[in-house]
């Protein structure tokens, strides 16, 4: 953790005076901007934070290894796959719960399977998509994501 | 009233929960000790790099406008057209939902339906302020694993839905916000 902390530190710093030299303003509003989006999604962001604690303390890692870990096969891969279709967990505020996942002995299968339906499938959003693509197109859209999810989930967990 | 109610709303989670800890140290209750243990430890983590990730994302933001890019997206074909969609949509950010009217955009400019679809798989796993929040959490190994397990199969889908909707007029439709 603290080696990924240097590198972000080191990485904004080279970034910020390299776009420092060659225009002062177009950084500055940069920086602002970045500062902004920061402002905008800390509350949030503790909020999950809390909730991970709490949830930390509350399920024990057993469970997650059951349910969750490298022997629950089928079962947690379904799990993963169906709770990522249907919550609707913004993007940002899922990777800490991902990390506590993995920490509490979830398989990287159903991390990845659970991140990819929480991005890409969405059956909450579904009656919207549909007005977009229309019934068919979104449905096939989503049927077919599902099914990719799982497969990512497999193969990044055979690599892994 | 109602309207400082309103806006102290977000903060009622992080003073419960201080109001908690603070309690729980006071009378001694252990559960409660253990939980702001962990909840320190994941607010170090967070304060160690998140701000850096959105100094980054607001400097990309500036120097690669997508507003510019927007611009030359639409009937390029072959790789060109690919590379193009999946730039744009490594520059975004926000929920799957937000990619819809972008991909009207696309469609009424002339973009492919592969395109189209390409753009939907990069939005949902690609986005650049969700690879470096990944990065910091899980690792650049799980994010370098899974962009590139993620990537060719997205683009498998956009040829798949261009072959299965090409003779089947596909349209997206405008969606105007209710207001």
């Amino acid at each position: 953790m603290i080696n990924n902390a240097v590198i972000f530190i080191a990485v904004s710093v080279i970034l910020t005076l390299i776009s420092f030299f060659i225009d002062k303003k177009k950084t500055l509003a940069g920086l602002k901007k970045g500062l902004m989006m920061f402002k905008n999604i800390a509350i949030p962001f503790l909020n999950i934070l809390i909730l991970v604690s709490l949830l930390i303390y509350v399920v024990p890692p057993d469970i997650i290894q059951e349910y969750l870990g490298a022997k629950s096969g089928a079962l947690g891969l379904a799990i993963a796959a169906i709770v990522g279709s249907i919550a609707l967990i913004p993007g940002f505020i899922s990777y800490p719960i991902a990390a506590m996942l993995i920490r509490q002995g979830a398989s990287y299968t159903v991390v990845a399977t659970f991140m990819t339906t929480l991005m890409m499938v969405g059956i909450l959003t579904l009656p919207l998509e549909i007005k977009y693509f229309g019934k068919k197109v979104a449905i096939l859209r989503n049927a077919l994501n599902f099914i990719i999810a799982i497969i990512i989930g497999l193969l990044v967990g055979l690599i892994l | 009233m109602k309207k400082m109610l309103e806006k102290y709303k977000p903060y009622i989670w992080l003073v419960s929960f201080a109001i908690f800890i603070s309690v729980s140290f006071l009378i001694g209750f252990q559960p409660g000790k253990d939980i702001s243990i962990s909840f320190r430890q994941f607010f170090i983590e967070m304060v160690t790099f998140i701000p850096f990730l959105f100094i980054i994302i607001g400097l990309f933001d500036v120097w690669f406008p997508k507003s510019k890019i927007e611009k030359h997206i639409g009937q390029e074909s072959g790789i060109k057209g690919i590379i193009l969609v999946i730039i744009l949509a490594m520059l975004q950010a926000g929920p799957l939902y937000g990619a819809f009217p972008v991909a009207y955009i696309l469609h009424k400019k002339g973009a492919s339906i592969k395109n189209i679809f390409i753009y939907l798989g990069a939005f949902s796993c690609l986005k650049i302020p969700m690879l470096g929040i990944e990065m910091g959490y899980l690792g650049w190994k799980f994010t370098l694993v899974r962009t590139l397990v993620s990537l060719p199969l997205f683009i498998g889908i956009g040829y798949f839905m261009e072959y299965r909707l090409k003779s089947k007029n596909f349209n997206v439709n405008e969606v105007k916000a209710k207001t």
